[in-house]
Order: C-alpha cells, then structure tokens, then sequence
C-alpha cells in the first residue's frame, strides 16, 4: 500500500454519516479498496474531493458525464428552460418532448419514427421489453450472460444474478441468458420463436467491455430476424458518439429495432432516458396510448437539455475529435503496454469505450487505487475486475489526455510493484 | 420544433461553443502535423495549391457577383498567383527540418505557431484565404479561418475545398476549418483563445487593433495610402502606363495601389498627356468636387464605390465615360485633413498633384502618410538614384517600390518583394511585422546551442530525424477497435500494435497495411465464428 493520503476531520465525519443514513455497504467497500471519494465540486473532466483533492474523471458515471460536468451550454439551456417550462404534464402533447422524438427520429434514421420517454435508463429498458412483448406477443426475453441493463423490474431480470437474487427479482422461465460471442448459445435460445426480443448492450460495460467478435452483431441479428424476435440495443453507455458514430451499432453495420439511451443523453444535468422505436413495432402507441406512463418520464427541461446535448455531439467538430482523443489513447497506452509487457497485456476498445487488461487475479483494483493517488478517477470492472473501465469524454482536449497517459505510466507502475514487483516496493520500474 | 423551443436552445454561448470546439480540433490536427515531414508536408500544402488554381476563375467570379468588388479577370490572375505559383516559390524553402549549423554548433528545429487563426477580408476574399492557407500548411500549422461577411460564400468554398483537398492527401482532420457565421463578439471570442498560437489579421483598423489587444500573438497590418513620385528624370510613358495598370488592377482594391501622384511641374503637363493616351479621363474641377463628395461626403470612404470601375464611378457623378477609361484623375491642390482626396481610396479614383521639385515631392509623400498609410508603400518613376535614396530614406514607407506598377509590385508581383496580401506596415504603422508576410513568421525555432569552447565536441546530428520517436501520430480519421487479449475468442483476432513514429513519411504505408491486415485477419474470422 503506498501511504494513504490524510483525511479531513470533517470527511472522516462525513463518511461515518453516511453509513448511518445512506449506504453502509457500499461507503464501507469503497474505503475498504482504498478509495474515499467524496465528490464535491465539478467541472469539465474534473472532479474535486471534499478534500479538495483534484481527479481527472475516467468513469464519467458510465458515460453520464459523456460531455463534461456541468457543461456551460446545458446550464444556460437549463436556466433558460426554467425561465418558462417545468417538468411539464405527461399526460398532454408537449412542444418539448415532441421536439426531442423529431430529432431523435432524424437521428435514428429508417422508420425510427417513434421515442419513448423515461427518467432512468433501467426504466427506459423496461418501457422497451414491453414495447417488445406487445409487439411480438411472445413472453421470453434473451439477454447476456452477465449483462447489465439497470435494476428495475424487468431490467434486473434481464441482468446478472447478482442483482436480482438477493431481491428475489429472478425469472428464469421468462429471462434467458446465454453466453456473450457464443452464435450457437444465442441459435438455441431464439429458435424456439417464443422470445419477444434479445436485449444487448452493445458492448458490454459493466462486464469490462469484451468486445463483439467481428461479425457477431450481425449474426445475431440475423437471427433475431429468422426466429422473428425483436433486437433491443442498449446504448446507454456506447450511445453518443462515444465509439465514433452516434450509436455505437453503427460501427458493427446492425439496425436494430429498439434503441435505448439514457445516461449521457441528461447531459448529466436533468434525469431522462429515452427509447426509440421502429415504427412497425409501436403498435400500442396507437393501441392504448395510456397504456404506460410516467409522471416524470421526459420532463420538459430533460428533452431541453437532452436536444442541447445532441446539437453539441452532431456537431461537425465532434467526430474528428473522439476519433483524436481514442486513437491518442490507443497510441498512448501501447507505449505503457511496452513498459509492463506481463502486467498490462491488452486493451479493448471501440472509441472511447475502452476496457484495460491486467494479467493478474483482480488486477484492474490495485490500478484503480494508485491511479485514484495518482489523481485520475477510472473505475474496476464488477463482473471481471482483470479489467480496467477507462472512459474518456469526448470533448477531452489534447492536454488532458496528455496528462492522463502521464498519469496512467505511473499508477500502472506502481500497481505492478506492488503486484509483480520481485523484492518490494523499493523496484518500481523507471518509466 | 416550435419557435418557443428553438427561442430557448438558441443560447448566446451556441456560437462560442462550437467555435471552441472549432479550436480543440484544430490543436489535435495541429500536434500530429507538426510532426510531419518535409516530403509530406509538401504532398498536402501542393493538393490544397492545385485544388485552389482549378477554382481560381469560378471563384473570381463568385468573389465578383458576391461582393460586387473589382474585376473577375484580375482575380482570377491573383487567385492563380496565389495558388499554384505560391506554392511553387515556398516549396524551395524548407520550414520543416532541422537545420545543422556545424559551424556554430547549433541545431535549429522549427517550431509551428499551432493554430493559426486568420480574417481573410471581403476585397480579396479568394486569394486571401488561399494565401493564408498555405502559409500554414508549409509551415505545419493548423488554420482556422474568419471571413469577411460580405464575402463568407467565396472564401467559405474556398476554404473547404483546400480543406478536403489537404485531408485527402493525407493531413490530419481539421487542419483548415471556416468560421461559417461570423461575427464580431465570436470573432473576439475565437481571438482570445489560450488555444490560438498566431492571429493574422487583416480588414479594417478596429480589427486589427482588436487583434493586438486580444492577448495572444498577432500580425495584423495597418492601411495603406501610397504616394507615386515622378520626376523629371522619369521615363513617362512607361510611368503612365504602369500607374494606370496598376490603379485600374481589381478596381484598385489592393491596399498596395497608387493614392496620389505627386508630379514635378516641370514635366506634369506631358505626364498628365500620357496618363490621358493610357486611360484616364482627367477631371474637371467641378467634377473633382462631385468626386469628393461621392466618395468622402460622408466622412469615410463610401464603401458603395469600393472596388468599382472608372466608367461606373463617372456615372455616379453624372459622366457618360467611354468604356475603356481606366482610371479617373482628379487634380488637387494640396495633401492634407482638409482634402479628402489625400486620403486612402480603394477605387480607380487617383489624385494629382503637381510639386515644384523632387524635393517637394518627398515632402507632400510624407505628408501624404502622415494622414494615413503609416508603414506601407510607395511609389517613385525616376532614373536618380540620389533622388530614389533620399525618397526611401524620407517617406515612412517599408517597401518603395520603382518604376513598376504600386499595386503588384508593393505585393510582390513583378518585384522581388515577397508575394503578399499581409502587407506588414512594422513600428511606423502599429505591426508587429514590417515586411511582406510570409510562412517565416507563423513558424519558431527551437536553437540547440553548444558550448563554444572547443573542448566540447558538437554532435553529429546529420543522420538523426527529429520528428521520430514518441507514440504513433493521432490522425483524426478513424475511430479504432480492438478486441483486448484476455477475452475469450480474442486471441484468433489480434490487431497489429500501432507503429511508433518512425521516419514520418511512411506512416500512410504502414497505416494502409496494417489496416490491410487487419481486413483479412478479420475475414478469415467471419468465417471461422459460425463453426
Ligand atoms: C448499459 C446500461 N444499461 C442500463 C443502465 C441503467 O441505467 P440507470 O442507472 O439510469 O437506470 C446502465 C447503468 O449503469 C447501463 O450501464
């Protein structure tokens, strides 16, 4: 362990607080891994700790933070939106959310016609199995051995068991999961044609990001369209330009015909997921409009800063600019590979989605914790921490990726001598 | 979307915003480029030249029917000059590899401005930007240009199709980007960015000034209002045949052309006859007077008469000109505040004035800057030397031009002067830079200086490339994708790592290749997935 940094009083008081009043379980593991984070004031890529401790922001809250904290343009769109709107009437048409779906459908191109709105991912997620369910009448749902879609539910139910056993909240005869980048395993779960829909993160992120084989998005699309259940694409992490095009699909060559986005979609500024949905699959929009609904589901000041947000990422400059910052990473970090050719052996990417990999039992924790002293802020993979979740924004200017990878040659350094090190602390490697 | 939802995301920081963003791109494109090199660099800054010279006429003539400035043949002649021909004159410099100097036991390394952010003005709109452009591109700057609102059409087309033209030969993305909606806050806004490393500036005096007193690096230059002193050693149909070529050149819309001519009495008569045989109708004083009040009635230069011809100019006075007048003479009495005439005229309109010798003359030149023009051209026709010495020596000018067309040949266009539309008008005229502006001053270099002693032996740099080394260059093109080496499945997959910066040179070879490998690695795969 490198020397724990001294902690306020006051953080030390805080900390017990929160156990008392919050969270006990999880304030309890984060100090146990070595990380007091207490996030206090914000902006851009950075994040101060209540004791005013500066972090480069790698974990951006899976994306949420996609564009930067407190992005100047969101607040002004905000205080602007207050100036005459509130959350508005979900009930009745409104000029704003109806705004929202026309963009989001010009985005979305084909017959993407229709969006549906919700203030969480999880929730988006559940607002489009159903819209899966009417659609096909079937019940079963396929998703991922491991996968991650929020904690509603029938998001949970979709997820790993992690989450829903301790809530009893499983479901196996209607809840399928069968292994990632295995087309046989997904053959025998759709051909019965009983499954309303496969439900997919595109990259799987709370997984360490394995990436797709090549082909295999397309495979089982293909095979969605042959046992005639639907594909949902969860974009709430790999969504907004975040592997190089507006929807990380785009870069596998699939369309699928349910799109979730949620997360960077806020703008990390105003809650509000969305779903979006071909239009031969929206029957009970005009079924029973009323059939779901949601007080807060696409509040008004949501879809304005959501529209914000996507006017920032369509602009012409964006595209250029993650492919800068990804290839610079990419760049950057083989030379560190170069280094610690036994320690650091790998990276998955797809744009700014990117997972590292770490050959040793847990390895991406002691990486986390002296990148965390190192004043970088990137998060371990729950369900496979070998891996590292490194997720630029992509609005990352040249000299912060420059201090990152600076950073990140010298935590990864000193979490291989702690790791690897023949002889102790003493023989951290000269960078 | 309804008006009031457009009313609230038109936000006042819409346009600083994407500008910003403009710029972050603009410094990615600007690191990998200055790591280019030579053979490189010219391959780019050559496409963007040759792109431009194929446009040079189409754009002449959108410049003209946008702007309704100064004449489609003479801009398509400046618009060839500074395409092709200007590409040709800096490709013999070389602004991009290191320069050993055994003798003085220094290596110099060039270092790029970065950003280089440039107003390109609604007078010569095309070939502003083409000659900012490659400016930057030889000397390995990113550029990020401000059109003249009069002219955005023209100078945005031109300024993309060298932008597609530089990426398509292999320059990082973004590494020529047009400001599409200009205006003066966002104008200031981009201009005091940390992120900008030079700005060039040109257009009207509060620009310039605003450039200066940004904060960050500037080259901005100062009006012109030259004097063209002939003496009675001159040979003076020549010198009335290039006054006119040169007054008449673009409607006299080059900030380098003639004001005054400044006429030794002696030989004033002949001179006004032959001025008369070249193309000039000679005022009468009643038109001289309808002529100071078209164009200066209302204090400063009517902007309505800039860069139009004689005969329409005659027409707007009440003349029916013939058609081949090229250039309007208006006589005058004095230089000075209380004769408008005196001052700058960006039109076929020049005064005449007769001096009682060549020293008189010399006075009425100085006179003539003192009311503007500080720092920028002028003319002489004269076959005396002592008399053309003592002209320089006097006028507060830093180019005089002789016995060649003011216009052209202040701008480097039949002079050996450097070929220009950045006229530096240096400490007399508030400028950083007192020469014709060039690639040198958008480019620092770094001096690796030995110990003098002896004793200290100098490196041998001569087989060393500076630029090699350090991680592959980011070129903006692609997103990448990479299965790591842990996942299952991944080790049938494995992507070539990428290449260090070698030799800079073959990076587009071996980028194709891997990709190349890459491609068919992949294939085999696809195939291999389903059994
Ligand atoms: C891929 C994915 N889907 C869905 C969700 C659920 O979103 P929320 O937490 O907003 O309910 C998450 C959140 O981490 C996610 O990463």
């Amino acid at each position: 362990m490198s020397d724990p940094k001294p902690q306020s009083p006051e953080k030390r008081e805080f900390i017990a607080k929160s156990k008392t009043y919050w969270n006990p379980g999880k304030t309890q593991a984060w100090q146990d891994m070595g990380v007091d984070l207490v996030i206090d004031r914000r902006e851009g890529y950075l994040l101060w700790d209540m004791d005013g401790r500066r972090l480069i922001d790698l974990h951006l809250n899976g994306g949420t933070y996609n564009i930067g904290h407190r992005h100047p343009e969101l607040i002004e769109v905000l205080n602007r939106g207050t100036q005459r709107f509130d959350m508005g009437n979900h009930h009745f048409p409104s000029q704003a959310r109806t705004a929202l779906a026309e963009r989001l459908a010009r985005i979305c191109g084909g017959d993407m016609h229709y969006t549906m709105y919700a203030s969480g991912g999880a929730e988006a997620i559940d607002i489009a199995l159903k819209t899966a369910r009417h659609a096909t009448q079937r019940r079963k749902i396929v998703s991922i051995v491991n996968a991650y879609h929020g904690h509603t539910g029938l998001a949970v139910a979709a997820g790993a068991d992690r989450f829903k056993k301790i809530f009893l909240s499983d479901n196996p005869e209607e809840f399928v999961h069968v292994p990632f980048n295995d087309l046989n395993a997904m053959e025998d779960a759709l051909k019965g044609k009983d499954a309303a829909c496969l439900i997919m993160e595109t990259i799987p992120a709370t997984y360490g990001f394995p990436m797709p084989l090549p082909g295999y998005l397309q495979e089982v699309k293909k095979l969605c369209e042959r046992y005639g259940s639907l594909y949902v694409a969860d974009e709430v992490q790999t969504g907004l330009m975040r592997c190089g095009e507006m929807w990380g699909y785009q870069r596998y060559g699939i369309t699928p015909d349910l799109v979730v986005t949620g997360k960077g979609i806020s703008g990390g500024m105003y809650p509000i997921a969305c779903v979006i949905v071909r239009e031969p699959y929206a029957g009970w929009l005009t079924q029973d409009g009323f059939a779901h609904m949601s007080t807060m589901g696409g509040a008004e000041l949501g879809c304005l800063v959501a529209m914000k947000t996507l006017e920032i990422l369509e602009r012409p400059t964006v595209k250029p600019m993650v492919n800068y910052i990804s290839e610079t990473f990419r760049n950057g970090l083989h030379e560190i590979m170069r280094l610690y050719p036994d320690f650091f052996v790998g990276i998955r990417q797809c744009g700014v989605v990117m997972g590292l990999e770490f050959d040793f039992p847990e390895g991406a924790k002691p990486v986390m914790k002296h990148l965390y002293e190192n004043g970088v802020w990137a998060i371990f993979s729950t369900l496979d921490p070998r891996v590292l979740q490194f997720k630029p924004g992509v609005l990352m200017t040249a000299d912060l990726c420059a201090e990152v990878l600076e950073r990140v040659e010298r935590s990864v350094g000193l979490a291989y001598a702690e790791c690897l090190g023949r002889g102790g602390r003493g023989k951290i490697r000269a960078a | 979307m309804t008006a009031i939802v457009e009313e609230i995301l038109a936000g006042e920081q819409r346009a600083t915003g994407a500008a910003d963003l403009m710029l972050q791109t603009a410094e990615w494109a600007a690191a990998a480029y200055a790591r280019f090199d030579r053979a490189r660099v010219l391959k780019i800054a050559r496409a963007a030249a040759e792109v431009a010279y194929a446009h040079a006429g189409e754009l002449a003539e959108a410049a003209v029917k946008e702007t309704g400035f100064g004449v489609v043949a003479h801009k398509k002649i400046k618009n060839e000059l500074t395409s092709r021909a200007l590409f040709e004159l800096y490709a013999h410099e070389d602004f991009c590899s290191a320069r050993i100097r055994a003798e003085v036991k220094m290596v110099e390394l060039p270092r790029p401005a970065g950003i280089v952010f440039a107003l390109t003005p609604s007078t010569n709109p095309v070939c502003s930007v083409y000659y900012k452009v490659l400016m930057a591109l030889v000397t390995r700057n990113a550029i990020i240009l401000s059109p003249h609102p009069l002219a955005r059409g023209c100078s945005v087309k031109a300024a993309q199709l060298m932008a597609e033209a530089a990426e398509g030969a292999g320059a990082p993305l973004g590494i020529i980007q047009v400001i599409e909606q200009p205006n003066l806050p966002l104008i200031e806004h981009v201009m005091k960015s940390p992120r900008v490393g030079v700005i060039l500036a040109t257009g009207g005096t509060p620009m310039v000034r605003s450039a200066y007193s940004s904060g960050n690096p500037a080259i901005g230059v100062g009006p012109g209002n030259a004097p063209a002193l002939v003496d009675d050693s001159a040979d003076l149909n020549h010198a009335a045949k290039r006054i006119i070529e040169s007054k008449s050149f673009d409607n006299s819309i080059l900030c380098t052309n003639e004001s005054v001519v400044l006429a030794v009495e002696s030989i004033a008569d002949r001179l006004l006859q032959a001025l008369k045989s070249a193309g000039a109708h000679v005022a009468k004083p009643e038109e001289v007077a309808a002529l100071r009040e078209l164009l200066f009635g209302r204090g400063t230069f009517n902007v309505e008469v800039l860069g139009k011809s004689a005969v329409e100019i005659g027409a707007r006075i009440g003349l029916k000109l013939p058609p081949n007048t090229r250039v309007i003479l208006a006589e005058i009495d004095r230089i000075g505040i209380d004769e408008p005439l005196s001052k700058e005229k960006l039109c076929p309109v020049l005064g005449f004035l007769r001096v009682p010798h060549a020293q008189g003359g010399i006075t009425q030149a100085r006179a003539l800057i003192r009311l503007s023009g500080a720092g920028h051209s002028a003319a002489i026709h004269s076959q005396h030397a002592p008399t053309i010495l003592a002209y320089g020596a006097a006028v507060k000018a830093l180019r005089v031009v002789v016995n060649a067309p003011c216009s052209q040949g202040a701008a480097g266009y039949g002079t050996h002067l450097a070929p220009a539309f950045t006229i530096g008008t240096g400490y007399f005229g508030s400028s950083s830079v007192g020469e014709n502006v060039g690639p040198q001053h958008l480019v620092n270099w770094t001096r690796i200086a030995y110990n003098e002693d002896p004793a200290e032996a100098f490196g041998d740099f001569s087989v060393l490339d500076a630029w090699a080394g350090g991680p592959a260059l980011a070129l903006g093109r692609e997103a990448p994708m990479s299965l790591g080496r842990l996942q299952e499945g991944a080790d049938s997959v494995q992507d070539p790592m990428p290449l260090p910066t070698s030799s800079a040179g073959t990076i587009d070879e071996i980028a194709i290749l891997r990709e190349e490998i890459r491609r068919m690695v992949l294939e085999e795969l696809r195939g291999a997935l389903r059994s």
